[in-house]
This record gives C-alpha cells, sequence and structure tokens, in this order.
C-alpha cells in the first residue's frame, strides 16, 4: 500500500470512531500520561484567570474561551472526576461532569489553532504553574481520540513514515545537494565519524535555501567535520505538533539513530524552534536514557564559537534592527543570550521591542497554527499587535533565528501588505564571516 | 451542651479531624501518581535550578512589570483581601486566644476598633471579588461550585464575626457559635475544594521554578 493510501486508510479509520469512542479514547490517554507533576498544576489553579493576560489569542479578541488554562478544561475535568484524590467524592455530588464528544470537538481548535505552545501564559500565573505544559499534554490525548487537525496528523504521519513531512518531487537529500550547487558550497552529506551531525529545517529546503547554504557554509568555514544524514535531514518534529507521542519519539529515533551512526558528538539544530524544543528537551526523555551526544542550537553554537576565539564576525550593515525572539529556543529553551551575542558581534544596532526577550509575543504561527488553514483569520488577528510592535521599534531590519516564524512573518507581508521582510540570523552570521568575501551564500 | 460548647468542643475537634487528614490524602494522592524522570541534558546545574525555583517562589507574588497593566489592579484586590484575611484571624484577642489554646502560644493583639476595620475592609473587598468573578468574563466562566462555595463559606466566617463583635442578627452567644461553627464547616470543606492552594501555593512556584530554570528557561 503507497504512503498516501495507508495515510488514508488511517484518516477513515479515525473518522469511523464513534465520537463516544473518542472521548474514551482521549480520557484514556491522559488519565494514562498524567503523571503526579500534572496533577498537581491542575489542582493548584485558583481559577484567577490571570493567564488570559498573557495570551496573545485572548489580548486580541478578549474572547475568555482562549483563555489558557480553559484550553485544558474538559481534561481538568476528567481528571478530578477520575483519579484525583477526591474523585468518588466529585463523581457522587456530581461535581465534574463527562466529558461530551462534542465539547471535545470544540477544545481542537481550544488546544491546537488558538494556542502556539508558546508558553508566555506560564510566565504569568501566581501560582507558578506551567499552564504550555499541561496543553502540550492535553494535545496529546487530543490524537489518542483522533481529533489531531489534518493538516498537522498527515505531515505528522507522512514524517514518520517517510522522514519527510510532505511528500515532494524531488526528495530533499537531493534538493539539499541541488541548494549547495546554486549557492556553491559544498554539502556534507552522509559522512561517518564526524564531530557534528546537521540537520535542517524543511520550511527552509522549501521556502529559504540561502538559509540552508549559510548553515554549510558557516561549517565549512569553522573547519567543523560534519555531515548532514540522508536518512535523518528534517529538523521539524510533526509528531510533536500534533500531540502524537509515540509518533513524535519515531521521528525522534530517525535523527538519534544516524547521529549514532555517524558517530557525532554534537547535533546542530538549525533555525528552527519547536525541533529544539523537541530534540533538546524532549528526545531523552522518550528515548527513555540520556542522548549519547549533545544537542545544541546553531546560533547557541556559534555564539560559543565566537567567545571561544573561533569565530571572527565582520560589522554588518543592516542599519536600526529589531530581533524576533522564538518562543520556543528562547522564553521556553533559554537560547536568549547567544542571538544578542552574535548581534553584538556583528554590530548590529539593536532596537528591541516592548516585549523581548523571555516575555516577546509569538509570531502566531508556533505549535502548527501556520500550517492549520482554518486558523488563519484567527492567527492573523492575534498577530496585529506583534506586527505593532516590531513596527514600534522604527527598525528597517527585521531578524529572527526561527524559520517557521519567519514563514509566518513572510505569510503576513502578503496578508497585510506589511514592509517588513523577517531576515535570518545564520544567512547573516554567513554573510559577514571575516575573511571572506561576504554575501557569498 | 450549648451552641458555643458545641461549635467549640466536638464540631471542632470533627473539622480539624477531616480538615487534617483531608488535607494529607490530598497531597498523597499525587505521590501515588507516576514521577517521570528527566534523560535531557539540563543547562543548568540542580543548585542553580533550585535558587531559580526559590527566586520564582518570591517573584511570582507580584507580576512581572510586563504584565503589570493588565493584571495588576486584579492581584492588587486579592492581596487586599487576602492580607485583611491574615490580620482579622492573626491579630483579634479573642483568636489568639483560641489559638493559645491549641497550640500553647499567644501573641500581642490589635485594638478591637481596628480589626473591626480591617473587617470590614476585607468583607467589602470580597464583596468586589465576587462582583469581578460575575462579572469579568474569563473569571465567570472559569468559575464553578468550588469558587463560589469557598467564597461563602470565607465570607460567612467573616460576616458572623463581624455580627457578634457588633452583637447584632441575635443574641451574642447564638452568633459566636454560629461564627464558629461556619469556621468549623471551612475547616471540613477545606481539602476538598481551591482553599488548598494555601498549602499549593508556593511548593507549586517552587517547582515550576526549578524545571524552568533547570532548562534555562524564563521563571
Ligand atoms: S502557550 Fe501561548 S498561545 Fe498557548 S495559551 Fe499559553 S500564551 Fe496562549
Ligand atoms: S493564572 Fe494560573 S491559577 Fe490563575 S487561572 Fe490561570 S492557571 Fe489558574
Amino acid at each position: 500500500m503507497s504512503i498516501t493510501a495507508t495515510l488514508s486508510a488511517n484518516l477513515a479509520l479515525e473518522e469511523a470512531r464513534s465520537p463516544e469512542a473518542r472521548v474514551a479514547g482521549a480520557m484514556r490517554g491522559f488519565a494514562l500520561e498524567i503523571g503526579a507533576l500534572s496533577a498537581f498544576r491542575m489542582e493548584s489553579c485558583i481559577h484567577c484567570g490571570i493567564c488570559a493576560d498573557a495570551c496573545h489569542f485572548y489580548i486580541a479578541t478578549e474572547d475568555p474561551q482562549y483563555t489558557p488554562i480553559w484550553k485544558v478544561e474538559p481534561f481538568k475535568q476528567a481528571y478530578k472526576r477520575e483519579s484525583s484524590a477526591f474523585a468518588p467524592v466529585f463523581r457522587w455530588l456530581g461535581l465534574k461532569k463527562k466529558v461530551t464528544a462534542d465539547e471535545l470537538e470544540h477544545w481542537q481548535y481550544l488546544l491546537f489553532d488558538s494556542c502556539n505552545m508558546c508558553g508566555r501564559c506560564s510566565l504569568i500565573c501566581p501560582m507558578g504553574i506551567d499552564v504550555s505544559a499541561l496543553i502540550e499534554q492535553a494535545r496529546h490525548a487530543m490524537f489518542e481520540a483522533g481529533l489531531a487537525p489534518t493538516e498537522l496528523y498527515e505531515k505528522a504521519a507522512n514524517q514518520k513514515r517517510t522522514g519527510q513531512p510532505e511528500d515532494s518531487a524531488e526528495p530533499y537529500r537531493d534538493k539539499l545537494l541541488a541548494i549547495g550547487r546554486e549557492f556553491g558550497v559544498e554539502i556534507p552529506l552522509d559522512k561517518s565519524d564526524v564531530e557534528v551531525m546537521l540537520t535542517v529545517p524543511r520550511t527552509d529546503i522549501e521556502h529559504y535555501p540561502k538559509a540552508v547554504a549559510a548553515l554549510a557554509r558557516v561549517m565549512q568555514h569553522l573547519g567543523v567535520s560534519c555531515t548532514f544524514r540522508s536518512d535523518g535531514l528534517v529538523a521539524e518534529n510533526y509528531g510533536y505538533y500534533a500531540g502524537g507521542k509515540e509518533w513524535q519519539r519515531q521521528i525522534s529515533l530517525r535523527l538519534i539513530d544516524e547521529a549514532l551512526a555517524c558517530k557525532a558528538k554534537l547535533l546542530i539544530v538549525p533555525e528552527c524552534g519547536h525541533a529544539y524544543t523537541a530534540l533538546r528537551w524532549e528526545a531523552a526523555d522518550l528515548y527513555g536514557k540520556p542522548l549519547p551526544f549533545k544537542v545544541r542550537h546553531v546560533t547557541e553554537f556559534l555564539a560559543e564559537q565566537l567567545q571561544l576565539g573561533k569565530l571572527t564576525l565582520r560589522t554588518a550593515e543592516t542599519g536600526a534592527t529589531t530581533f524576533h525572539d522564538p518562543c520556543q529556543l528562547v522564553r521556553k529553551g533559554g537560547v536568549t543570550n547567544a542571538p544578542r551575542t552574535l548581534m553584538k558581534a556583528m554590530g548590529v544596532e539593536l532596537h528591541e521591542m516592548k516585549n523581548h526577550g523571555a516575555f516577546s509575543f509569538c509570531c502566531g504561527g508556533g505549535g502548527g497554527v501556520v500550517d492549520i488553514q482554518r486558523a488563519a483569520p484567527l492567527r492573523y488577528r492575534a498577530m496585529e499587535n506583534k506586527l505593532r510592535e516590531v513596527d514600534d521599534t522604527g527598525a528597517s531590519t527585521f531578524i529572527t533565528s526561527c524559520s517557521d516564524c519567519r514563514r509566518t512573518f513572510d505569510d503576513a507581508r502578503s496578508h497585510f501588505n506589511w514592509e517588513k521582510t523577517p531576515r535570518s540570523l545564520l544567512e547573516l552570521v554567513a554573510d559577514n564571516l571575516a575573511g571572506t568575501a561576504g554575501n557569498a551564500a | 451542651m450549648d451552641l458555643v460548647s458545641f461549635a467549640r468542643g466536638p464540631a471542632l475537634e470533627v473539622a480539624l479531624a477531616v480538615f487534617c487528614l483531608g488535607v494529607v490524602w490530598r497531597i498523597v494522592g499525587f505521590a501515588l501518581l507516576r514521577i517521570r524522570r528527566n534523560f535531557n541534558e539540563p543547562r543548568n546545574s540542580l543548585v542553580k535550578a533550585i535558587i531559580g525555583g526559590v527566586i520564582a517562589t518570591g517573584s511570582r507574588s507580584w507580576p512581572h512589570s510586563e504584565f503589570t497593566v493588565r493584571t495588576g489592579a486584579g492581584e492588587a484586590l486579592g492581596y487586599g483581601y487576602h492580607i485583611g484575611l491574615f490580620i482579622v484571624i492573626l491579630a483579634f484577642a479573642p483568636h489568639i486566644a483560641f489559638f493559645g489554646s491549641l497550640f500553647g502560644v499567644t501573641w500581642p493583639a490589635l485594638p478591637n476598633s481596628v480589626i473591626t476595620i480591617f473587617s470590614v475592609l476585607t468583607f467589602t473587598l470580597l464583596l468586589a471579588v465576587l462582583f469581578r468573578r460575575v462579572t469579568h468574563r474569563v473569571l465567570r466562566m472559569l468559575s464553578n461550585f468550588d469558587d463560589y462555595f469557598s467564597w461563602f463559606i470565607t465570607t460567612l466566617v467573616i460576616v458572623t464575626g463581624l455580627m457578634a463583635t457588633a452583637h447584632i442578627g441575635g443574641p451574642y452567644q447564638t452568633i459566636l457559635g454560629l461564627h464558629i461553627l461556619s469556621f468549623d464547616a471551612l475547616l471540613v470543606w477545606f481539602p476538598f475544594g481551591k482553599l488548598m492552594h494555601a498549602f499549593y501555593i508556593f511548593p507549586s512556584r517552587a517547582i515550576n521554578g526549578t524545571l524552568l530554570s533547570r532548562k534555562g528557561a524564563a521563571s
């Protein structure tokens, strides 16, 4: 059976499940997965509603259903009813109702279309609850219930089977080599016994080939022994987006196996935020043991090379510049200083946005939202504030370090006739390597 | 046995027993669930992560400056009645005597007139909190029986206390008995609802803060 046919069969199977079976599946998934920490987080909520004020979806619409903790309401209810300390009391008094299939269906919009898993709400809660961690867990349950949005489900299914989230006329491996030829840079591929394994965002392969070439060029410049691997190219993990934990594990395993095969001591995550979360913070847990190599974001790696004196950069003529902090890298991942270190080394005149660093607003596309077609109108509304913040800096150059953020802003350019062009920090570095001609990539 | 003796005697004993057992059971409930191990490589050492947790425990007492414009007023309201409750509970002479009989320690009290002012203020803030809960679109949507009942039982204790000190609403002994009984009821309800946040608030901030700091993430 072809991949597409298998996928359709799977989707048909999900469709064929009765709504009751879906609810039971979701709740079982959630109950099985819930650990002491999530239970504690759910129990700690005092319904103060403050988390609403951190979320760009609520801020843009003032619609209470976008309150972060409300996005996990059915699961909170199910936990209290099924497995909390006083579950029998709640059931007996009828205080926690069974979640209906209709409710759960509606929650697909709240957990996927209107949540970027950006983690801003986790910074505001007076009880200290990590709300976005709960949302991620609720997505797992939605996946189990067959309620992951089709776009994310299909891409995850494809990636699990083939390593590519989408079918392409030309395999990514060939595209990668073509990019090398186009930009005149050698692409190290399928080497063994290397120091570093490189990965690539499929967003870059499809939309920003210069960023792919920039990665290869910078590594070549540094003289690092490295390689891409045909069977472990794509950095993104659509299993993570869709909430398919087992699929996420299998997609991560593909990269882990390749890193082991080439004996890499370091795996570099390219400019992709959620790939960083999936590989840096979640892959080892899904692997069940520590990874035998380190995982670093490319900006972390480059900042380190800079500090070690192995990388020298020229002044970049960018004029007044602002930087968008990708949520998964900065707020949730702690990669806050590295991009700024690189920009400083290039003499970039940085004008920070009103909300920057850990408090930066999401671009609106994270968490797979940019891939969900029907979510676009809401996403645009949530984005308006972000675009205003970018404009308010007065900067003419706009940089980020995540290709999905870049794609989301690029999309905003056409939708809003917004005049800024998001640029890649990695490309800027590659253009300003000391001792090279510059702008070669 | 009159109402006050009943409320102070057997009713209080039962309430305290339910309170203690309930609180313990609710905490044991977590311990029975799985604790997942972290295999990812931490960015920060355990010591640094714990320091982050300690900082978050304190810093979450007030919103980060980025959030204050939107949330400052609501949080101030919450603080207002919590502080009022603490003062009335801990600085009123008869309450201190009650704690003295339970724990054997006493401390200086505030004058009754000051306590009355704080009680009235606290009651007013509690009314404001309820008004906000039923009118604010987010709070109204989030609120359930627990929120309203926890508010009701807390307010009932304050109101009966005010009535007892002001000698209104009936014979002093009856109102005092009702005041103590309402406190007993609060103790019984405590482990079942959101009042438990008194036990959760600091561990919750500390644990989440530590886990975020472990990754070097913001907290
Ligand atoms: S994670 Fe981000 S998008 Fe999701 S609810 Fe929280 S603030 Fe909103
Ligand atoms: S801010 Fe925290 S405690 Fe308040 S409603 Fe949101 S999750 Fe619950």
